[in-house]
């Protein structure tokens, strides 16, 4: 029998801390006020989610502030049931793609208000191109679980 | 300066040797391995290029632990860390500078020492918008193949053949997993990411592979039986996934970059070698890599054209669903695309091999493609 070789466990903690900027700030701090709010390039027109500075395809400021709507389609989904150390949330629970109406780039979130005790009968509920809507924390914090999730409209 | 730069010899060491192994002497055995068949002492070596990850090692610097391992000992090296893709192009471009006639290039990974491969996914997120909503590798994965399946009617089933032929494919790899699995195994397994399940996602591998790169000259000199690369392209896409088209990203274009550059069509490919941490994403990248048309990845598995047996045999090896040492994944499919050129593939050969594609990616959902053409 080959011999058991051994191996040595550790378990490394990284406190960091990041800075918002005034963009993200400023993105963020419209969520207290329920108000999801893109920004604008100048030269290719999109409205961009996240808010940024910059359009990374024309590579020029963006110029305006522009309020997104709360509602918006599902591009598309996906049912999480693994676990993993770190993770966000306990599953089983959905994500999602959502084109918000009036953004020309997608959010990535969750989808809540979804029925999860029969995994099986999950892509019977959930579809590409279904309406959701910004569910809100009570008490919002400025930052992007200050929207619980998106729900079926 | 070269004008072309040729694979001398390849080495890899698999799973089951490298898992109750030190990094450092996994490393090792496998520059001795190349070394040994070119008959070559450590000071001989030119540059040495390596790619791994500090967070995939947990250890920062991640090659500076090794650095002695792989013979590069108060020598000129340097490190191409996430994708192994990436550090092979750096060896070739460093030969080409004519500072070097050769390049050893090495990559690592230990999956089996990890946190998991979506805890360490997690944080290629930013922790801004994408990471507190939870995306990883596999949950990106799972957006991406439900976009899939809805527009170009490709089913479980698709994706679950891909699994089957991998899986037994890698039967035939000294390197990789051994166990078959059928098409009912997949569809049965545990639902991870609807709609992936277990058996769709690649296992977490621990492996090593290393290969020698030379001028023309000295790959002249080292062997008769050269592989030379003809190709190469690469492309990175947006890090915002909502901001990326998940179903036309940058590896059609990468690969325009290397058709072009080779002078070739996708049809003279003879072998390819893709890196597929997800079942359905070999369907995907064969369709951007021009291989069938757009959205008929579910028609070239049905029709049998990948398998061994079929037209253009993808993933002899068993793809990185039969071995996945995530960082050295893509270093694997180019190690794998040279031997079927050499002719030295084993049981995995396929026949009459004059051109091999090797792909590889990394970040989410393929964010970021590699693609290498080699020619006997």
């Amino acid at each position: 029998m080959a011999e058991e070789y051994k191996s040595i466990k550790e378990e490394i903690h990284l406190p960091y801390k990041w800075a918002l900027g005034p963009v993200f700030t400023k993105f963020f701090e419209n969520f207290k006020e329920k108000k999801i709010m893109g920004t604008k390039c100048p030269k290719c027109h999109r409205v961009l989610i996240p808010a940024r500075r910059f359009c990374p395809r024309c590579f020029v400021d963006t110029d305006e502030w522009v309020q997104v709507s709360n509602e918006g389609t599902v591009r598309t989904w996906s049912l999480v049931n693994f676990e993993y150390s770190g993770q966000v949330k306990k599953p089983p629970y959905v994500q999602g793609l959502i084109d918000l109406d009036g953004a020309d780039t997608a959010l990535a979130h969750f989808i809540g208000g979804i029925d999860l005790s029969d995994l099986e009968k999950v892509p019977e509920q959930v579809k590409i191109g279904m309406r959701v809507k910004a569910r809100w924390k009570e008490n919002r914090e400025g930052n992007i679980l200050d929207i619980e999730c998106f729900e079926p409209i | 300066m070269t004008d072309r730069v040729g694979i001398v010899a390849v080495a890899q060491i698999g799973h089951d040797y490298a898992v109750d192994k030190n990094l450092r002497e996994i490393c090792y055995e496998v520059t001795k391995d190349i070394l040994s068949q070119v008959e070559m002492e450590r000071e001989d070596l030119g540059t040495i290029i390596s790619s791994s990850s500090d967070h995939w090692q947990g250890i920062s610097c991640s090659n500076s632990y090794y650095y002695e391992a792989i013979g590069a000992y108060l020598k000129n090296s340097s490190k191409a860390p996430e994708d192994s893709a990436f550090a092979f192009l750096y060896g070739m471009m460093r030969i080409m500078t004519g500072h070097f006639d050769t390049a050893l290039v090495h990559a690592v990974t230990k999956g089996s020492e990890i946190p998991g491969v979506s805890t360490l996914t997690n944080l290629y997120a930013d922790p801004f918008i994408q990471r507190p909503v939870g995306l990883d590798d596999v949950s990106t994965a799972a957006l991406q193949a439900v976009e899939y399946m809805d527009r170009y009617k490709i089913t479980e089933e698709h994706a679950a053949k891909v699994v089957a032929k991998n899986r037994g494919n890698g039967l035939n790899n000294p390197y990789a997993l051994k166990e078959r699995v059928s098409v009912e195994d997949v569809l049965k397994s545990q639902i991870m990411a609807y709609p992936l399940k277990k058996l769709d996602c690649a296992p977490s591998s621990d492996g090593t592979c290393a290969l020698l790169l030379a001028s023309e000259e000295k790959t002249r000199e080292l062997t008769d039986n050269p592989v030379w690369i003809k190709g190469i392209g690469w492309e990175v896409d947006h890090t915002y996934f909502g901001d990326r088209d998940l179903l036309n990203g940058s590896l059609r274009k990468a690969a325009k970059r290397a058709y072009n550059m080779a002078g070739i069509e996708p049809k003279e490919i003879d072998v390819a070698e893709i890196c597929e941490p997800y079942s359905f994403q070999e369907l995907l990248w064969c369709e951007q890599l021009g291989f069938c048309p757009e959205g008929k990845g579910g028609k070239l598995i049905d029709e049998g054209v990948t398998e061994m047996s079929g037209e253009l045999p993808v993933n002899p090896s068993g793809g990185v669903l039969s071995n996945n040492p995530y960082v050295a994944r893509g270093l694997f499919r180019i190690v794998e695309g040279a031997l079927q050129v050499m002719g030295k593939a084993g049981k995995r050969q396929v026949p009459d091999v004059e051109t091999a594609l090797a792909h590889s990616t990394h970040g989410f959902a393929g964010q970021l493609h590699s693609v290498i053409i080699l020619e006997g």
